[in-house]
C-alpha cells in the first residue's frame, strides 16, 4: 500500500530545499539498468500475461461470435454488445449495482473515517484491540462471511429470530424480495469498512505531529483537530478508497451469489451483472454472449471510474 | 502548507493498477471458460478393485453411491467405475456444460435428470447407446420411463429412477385440525388449506420458487404440454406456455401463497427441513424419493417418528386422475469417454444389480424404474417406516410410476427453470397474476428460443 503514503520519501523533496544526493560514482548505463527492471518485472508479468492479458484476449475474440443451440457459431460483430446494452437483464442488473455503490461506498466511508478518527485519538490495549476487531471481517473471506450472514440471518436459527420470539414478534427476513438490499449492505459494510479503515489510519498515522501541536497552540479543539485537519489531509486516501470500492461494487458478486439458494428467490439469476455473465456461461451455455456482458460491464466500470476521476480531478489527481 | 500532491513517480503505477483492476472486471467471467475438471480416472472416490482393468470415470450423486459403485466394481474384473461426487444437480450440470465448451474434462459416464438430457443431446454431448446394446436393457422399463430417454431409435441414457409425485402429508397437524380424510382434489386441498389456518394451524403446504420442476409437473397433470420437440427436427419447438391450464395451476397456488394459506419458502434448505420437522407445513407435495432425502435430513425420527403418512396426489378431476413426475435420473455417456463400450457397460449396469437398487429403495433415496423391483413381492409389500408401516409403493407410488404417460422436455430446460422460477417469486408475493405469468414465460421462452436459433411454432 505505497501508493497512499501521503509523505514522499526525502529524496523526492524538492521542495524543501535540500539537494538531492550525489550520484553514485560509477553508473551503469540507462540501457543496462532498464534491462535489469525488466528482469525484476519479469514475474509479475508472465503471471499478469497469462492469467489476465491472454484470457481478456480471448474473452474479447469470443464475444465478437455468436452461439445459438440450433444453429452453432457464426461471426456476430459487435451484435453481442448492442445486444448486451439493449438486455433488460444487464441493464437491470448494471442499475442495482450503481445504487448499491451510491448507498454503500458512503456507507462504508464514514465508519472507516468515524472508527479510524476515534482510533487514532485513543491510545492502549483497547484501542489495539478495537482495531484488531474492526479489521477482522475483512481477513474473513467473503464466501465465509456470507455463509456466516446465512446463518445469522436465518428465519429458523438466526440469533435474529431467537431474539425477537423472546418478545413474541416475527423477525424481519433481511433476504426476503424488499430487504434484500439492506441486508447485502448491511454484510459488504461489515465486509470492508475495516479494511478501509485500515488504510485511513494508516495515512493518518503518518501525519506528522508536529502539525496538531501548532493547531492545539492556536487554539484548536480536537474536534476541529479532526474536521480541519487530519481529514484534509488523508484524502488522497478517500480517492483510493472510492476507487477500490467502486470497482470492486461494480463487479459485485460473491455476497448475493452464496446467499441466494437461501433467499427464496430474491437473488435472481440476472440480479447483478457479474452474477448475469455467471449464469449466461455456466448455466445456459453462452460463453459468447457472458463474455460480450463481461467486457461491456469492464466499459461501464471503466467509464464510472474515469467519471469519478474526472470530477475529483486536483492537482493530486491520479490522471493528469 | 505543503501541498497534498502525489509523488510524479507514483502516478503511473497508480493509474496501472486501476487499469488493472478495471479489466479484472472483464476478465472474471469471460476469462475461465478455459478451465474445467478434468475428470482423470486416477482421482477417484472410491476404491478399485481391478486395477489392472479399464476405469471408466463417472460422476453422480446418488446418496449411496459409494455402496452402490463397490457392488459394480466387485462384480466386474473387466471394467472399473473411478466415481467422483460433481454436485447434486445445476452444480454438475453447470462443470458438464464447461467441460463440453471447453471440449475436455469431462467423464465417461454422467448422472442426468430426464429432463436434461434433451439440453445435451443437442450440443452432441452424449452417445447414442443403441449400437452399444443399449436395448438389451429396455425390457427391463416401462414405456414411459424409455421414451423419456430415447429419441426415436437413439437411446441417450439408461434409466435408473423415478419420482412418481404423490402428497406426503403430516397425521399429527391432520387430527389436530379435524382434517378427517386427506382431499382427494386441489380444490379440497385449499378447503382443507384454508380451514387449518383458520384454527390458527400451521401452512398447509409450500411453493417455492427453486422447486420449478414441481410446478411443471403441477402444470402438466392439468393438462398443459409446455414444450413440444423432436431431436430428428431440431430447428423446430413448440412452445405453450400461455395455455389455460398453466395459466389456472399458477393463478391457484398463487393464491394459495398471497392469502398465507402455505409457505413460499425454497425447499431443500436447512430452514425448509427445520419447517418440515417442526410441523410447519401439514403437507408436502413431492416424488417418492423425498422420503428417503428427509429421512437423510433428519426428518421423521425421534419425536416426529410415525407421524408422516402419504396420498395420492390431489386430483383436478377426481374422476380422471393423472399421474406427474417430479425428478428421477439416468446414466449417460458423454461423446468425451475414450472407450465407450467400457462406458456404456457401466451405463447399463451401474445402479441396475438387485443388491444396489434394494439399498436404494429400502432407504426410499430412490424410486426405481426396474421393473424386476417393481413387481418384487419384497417392493411391493414392503411396510415403509418413514409412513408408519403403511404400505406406500403398493398403495400410492406404484398406481402412480405406472400411469405415468412421459413428458416432452425441452433443449434449454436450465434457462426454462430459471425465467420459471423467477415468475413464481413474483407470483409468490402478488406482484403478479397466475394469468400475467404465464404470459410473461411464453413470451420471453420464445424470444430465447429465437434467439437461440429455433424456429417457434
Amino acid at each position: 500500500m505505497a501508493v497512499i503514503r501521503s509523505t514522499p520519501p526525502a529524496a523526492l523533496r524538492d521542495s524543501t530545499g535540500v539537494p538531492r544526493a550525489t550520484a553514485p560514482p560509477r553508473r551503469r548505463s540507462p540501457a543496462r539498468r532498464g534491462a535489469v527492471g525488466w528482469l525484476f518485472i519479469l514475474p509479475f508479468l508472465v503471471v499478469f500475461a497469462v492469467f489476465l492479458v491472454a484470457p481478456l484476449l480471448y474473452a474479447g475474440y469470443l464475444s465478437l461470435y455468436t452461439k445459438g443451440l440450433a444453429t452453432g457459431t457464426t461471426f456476430a460483430g459487435i451484435d453481442n454488445y448492442t445486444r448486451a446494452f439493449t438486455d433488460p437483464s444487464f441493464l437491470k442488473g448494471l442499475w442495482l449495482v450503481l445504487r448499491f455503490s451510491l448507498v454503500v461506498i458512503p456507507l462504508q466511508m464514514i465508519v472507516a473515517l468515524v472508527a479510524a478518527l476515534v482510533l487514532d485519538e485513543v491510545t492502549g490495549r483497547l484501542a489495539r484491540f478495537s482495531r484488531l476487531m474492526i479489521f477482522l471481517p475483512y481477513a474473513v473471506p467473503a464466501v465465509l462471511g456470507a455463509l456466516m450472514w446465512g446463518f445469522l440471518y436465518s428465519p429458523s436459527f438466526g440469533p435474529l429470530e431467537q431474539i425477537s420470539s423472546l418478545f413474541n414478534v416475527q423477525a424481519p427476513f433481511l433476504l426476503s424480495q424488499g430487504n434484500i438490499f439492506y441486508g447485502l449492505l448491511n454484510v459488504v459494510t461489515w465486509q470492508w469498512s475495516g479494511y478501509y479503515m485500515v488504510i485511513i489510519y494508516a495515512a493518518l498515522k503518518s501525519i506528522d505531529s508536529s502539525i496538531y501541536e501548532a493547531a492545539r497552540i492556536d487554539g484548536a479543539s480536537s474536534r476541529q483537530i479532526a474536521l480541519r485537519i487530519k481529514v484534509p489531509m488523508v484524502s488522497s486516501a478517500f480517492v483510493l478508497i472510492l476507487v477500490f470500492s467502486l470497482i470492486g461494487t461494480l463487479q459485485f458478486f460473491a455476497e448475493p451469489q452464496i446467499l441466494g439458494p437461501i433467499a427464496n428467490g430474491s437473488v435472481t439469476p440476472d440480479y447483478t451483472p457479474n452474477i448475469y455473465a455467471f449464469n449466461l456461461a455456466f448455466a445456459y451455455a453462452q460463453f459468447n454472449y457472458a463474455s460480450a456482458i463481461s467486457f461491456a460491464l469492464g466499459f461501464v466500470v471503466f467509464l464510472a471510474v474515469a467519471i469519478f476521476m474526472v470530477a475529483t480531478r486536483k492537482r493530486g489527481s491520479i490522471f493528469t | 502548507m505543503r501541498s497534498r500532491k502525489m509523488p510524479t513517480m507514483k502516478r503511473p503505477i497508480i493509474a496501472m493498477s486501476v487499469l488493472a483492476l478495471v479489466l479484472g472486471a472483464g476478465a472474471c467471467s469471460g476469462g475461465d471458460d478455459g478451465g474445467g475438471t478434468a475428470a482423470k480416472p486416477t482421482n477417484c472416490t472410491n476404491k478399485i478393485v481391478h486395477p489392472e482393468a479399464k476405469a471408466v470415470s463417472v460422476w453422480a450423486w446418488y446418496p449411496n453411491m459409494a455402496k452402490v459403485v463397490d457392488n459394480f466394481n466387485n462384480a466386474h474384473t473387466d471394467v472399473q467405475v473411478c466415481w467422483t461426487n460433481a454436485g447434486q444437480g445445476a452444480p454438475q450440470y453447470a462443470k458438464f456444460q464447461t467441460a463440453i465448451s471447453a471440449k475436455k474434462g469431462a467423464p465417461d459416464v454422467i448422472m442426468l435428470e430426464a429432463d436434461q438430457l434433451v439440453g445435451f443431446e443437442i450440443q452432441d454431448a452424449l452417445v447414442d447407446l443403441a449400437p452399444y446394446g443399449a436395448n438389451d436393457v429396455k425390457a427391463k422399463f416401462s414405456a414411459g420411463a424409455w421414451k423419456d430417454v430415447s429419441q426415436g431409435d437413439a437411446v441417450y441414457a439408461i434409466p435408473v429412477d423415478g419420482g412418481p409425485m404423490a402428497m406426503i402429508y403430516r397425521t399429527d397437524v391432520f387430527t389436530k385440525y379435524g382434517i378427517k380424510t386427506p382431499p382427494k382434489t386441489w380444490a379440497e386441498y385449499a378447503e382443507a388449506a384454508a380451514k387449518v389456518k383458520a384454527a390458527g394451524g400451521p401452512n398447509f403446504g409450500d411453493f417455492g420458487s427453486n422447486v420449478p420442476a414441481v410446478a411443471t409437473a403441477l402444470m402438466i397433470q392439468k393438462g398443459a404440454n409446455p414444450f413440444t420437440y423432436d431431436l430428428a427436427n431440431k430447428q423446430n419447438i413448440t412452445i405453450k406456455l400461455d395455455d389455460q391450464a398453466t395459466k389456472d395451476v399458477l393463478n391457484y397456488w398463487g393464491d394459495l401463497a398471497t392469502r398465507k394459506l402455505i409457505g413460499t419458502e425454497d425447499q431443500f434448505t436447512t430452514d425448509y427441513i427445520a419447517g418440515v420437522v417442526n410441523g410447519k407445513y401439514a403437507t408436502y407435495v413431492s416424488a417418492a424419493w423425498a422420503p428417503g432425502y428427509l429421512t437423510g435430513a433428519g426428518v421423521g425420527s425421534g419425536k416426529e417418528k410415525g407421524k408422516f403418512a402419504v396420498a395420492p396426489l390431489p386430483q383436478w378431476d377426481a374422476g380422471a386422475p393423472v399421474s406427474v413426475n417430479w425428478g428421477g435420473s439416468t446414466f449417460a455417456v458423454t461423446s468425451q469417454a475414450s472407450d465407450k463400450k467400457a462406458a456404456a457397460e457401466v451405463a447399463k449396469g451401474l445402479y441396475a444389480d438387485e443388491a444396489s437398487l434394494t439399498d436404494g429403495w429400502k432407504t426410499q433415496t430412490i424410486f426405481p424404474l426396474n421393473q424386476d423391483v417393481l413387481k418384487s413381492e419384497a417392493f411391493v409389500n414392503n411396510k415403509v417406516e418413514f409412513f408408519n408401516g403403511q404400505t406406500a409403493n403398493k398403495d400410492i407410488y406404484i398406481p402412480a410410476a405406472n400411469a405415468y404417460q412421459g413428458a416432452t422436455y425441452s433443449p434449454f430446460t436450465v434457462y426454462y427453470y430459471a425465467q420459471l422460477q423467477a415468475q413464481i417469486v413474483k407470483l409468490n408475493s402478488g406482484k403478479i397474476t397466475g394469468d400475467q405469468a404465464a404470459t410473461e414465460l411464453q413470451d420471453i421462452m420464445v424470444k430465447y428460443a429465437k434467439s437461440q436459433g429455433f424456429t417457434v411454432q
